[in-house]
């Protein structure tokens, strides 16, 4: 089973890395980026578990390593390989 | 008085720091290499700068689960002083020994230079460095900026948990552009029960005068003061 993990900036955390992308972007022309944030997509392979079990030990992941909960989000989605 | 001087795989500032405790504090001062259970009969723990694990996902974050991270864990809850410098202050804060993180600087730069520091909280690593003063050391980090939400940074304060604030060389806060945009200024806190201390700046790398400042040395001196203050 696969999972896709998003971690990303807490929206109140300032993001300087996404504030100079925005200002890369924009100095190469594109017009209208009001925001850019960057965030981190983890690619998971995990070996056969439910996906109820895989929610569980992802959570886990999430909260014991993959983010760090006083600046950061997560999120993520299975996919059936 | 022992010293141990943890090392991980990326560390860069283990040897500053055993040279700071050994032949300038002239005290025992040992590595622990990171796949060890135990500090042995350490009386204080250094955890160095670098960039431990390559500071892959975020700075200190897979150092907190190297085997001897249970071992520092252990000795700082029975009240032993621990002392992270940079990433290990990163570390610190990513095993909830100090609280609030260190992210991104702010304006994005790699900074290396001396920066000015005001002293405030008391601790085995401050008690002998008047509350007020003005320590110049160098700093060496592109994730130094410190964040912690609204409680946490009152409580700090009500505990006075701020060792180190950024300052001009004349001890004022806030009155200079922001060194890394650290919330409050902070380039170092003590938890609570003020016996773990991490910090941006590198005390070790400003201990003797050849290297332009012994500033740094009074940190080890309130140590080894603190240590003998409980031996006697």
């Amino acid at each position: 089973m696969k999972a896709n993990v998003y971690v990303t900036l807490k929206e109140e955390v300032l993001d300087p890395q996404g504030e100079a992308v925005r200002r890369a972007l924009d100095s190469l022309g594109f017009a209208g980026v009001k925001k850019v944030r960057v965030g981190k997509l983890i690619e998971i392979d995990l070996d056969g578990s439910t996906s109820k079990d895989a929610e569980t030990k992802l959570r886990a992941m999430c909260e014991k390593l993959l983010a760090n909960p006083i600046v950061e989000d997560f999120d993520f989605e299975l996919e059936a390989s | 008085m022992d010293i141990a001087v943890v090392v991980f795989p990326g560390s860069n500032a283990d040897f500053d720091a055993l040279h700071a405790a050994r032949d300038v504090l002239g005290e025992q001062a040992r590595y622990v290499f990171h796949k060890e259970t135990s500090l042995g009969a350490a009386d204080a723990v250094i955890v160095p700068g670098g960039f431990s694990y390559g500071d892959y996902l975020r700075t200190g974050a897979i150092a907190c689960f190297s085997p001897i991270a249970a071992a520092v864990r252990a000795f700082a809850d029975q009240g032993g002083p621990v002392l992270g410098i940079c990433n290990g202050f990163q570390i610190l804060t990513e095993m909830r020994l100090l609280p609030g993180v260190l992210t991104r600087n702010a304006h994005l730069r790699f900074e290396c230079r001396d920066v000015h520091l005001r002293v405030s909280a008391r601790g085995p690593f401050t008690n002998t460095i008047a509350a007020g003063s003005v320590l110049r050391l160098p700093i060496a980090h592109g994730d130094g900026r410190y964040q912690c939400d609204a409680q946490t940074l009152a409580r700090l304060q009500k505990n006075d948990q701020i060792a180190f604030q950024y300052c001009d060389a004349q001890g004022n806060v806030g009155k200079q552009p922001t060194v890394n945009g650290s919330i409050a200024e902070i380039a170092g806190v003590y938890n609570e029960a003020k016996n773990v201390l991490g910090l941006m700046p590198h005390p070790e790398r400003a201990s003797e005068a050849i290297l332009g400042s012994a500033d740094g040395l009074k940190l080890f001196q309130a140590l080894r003061a603190h240590l003998q203050g409980k031996a006697s």
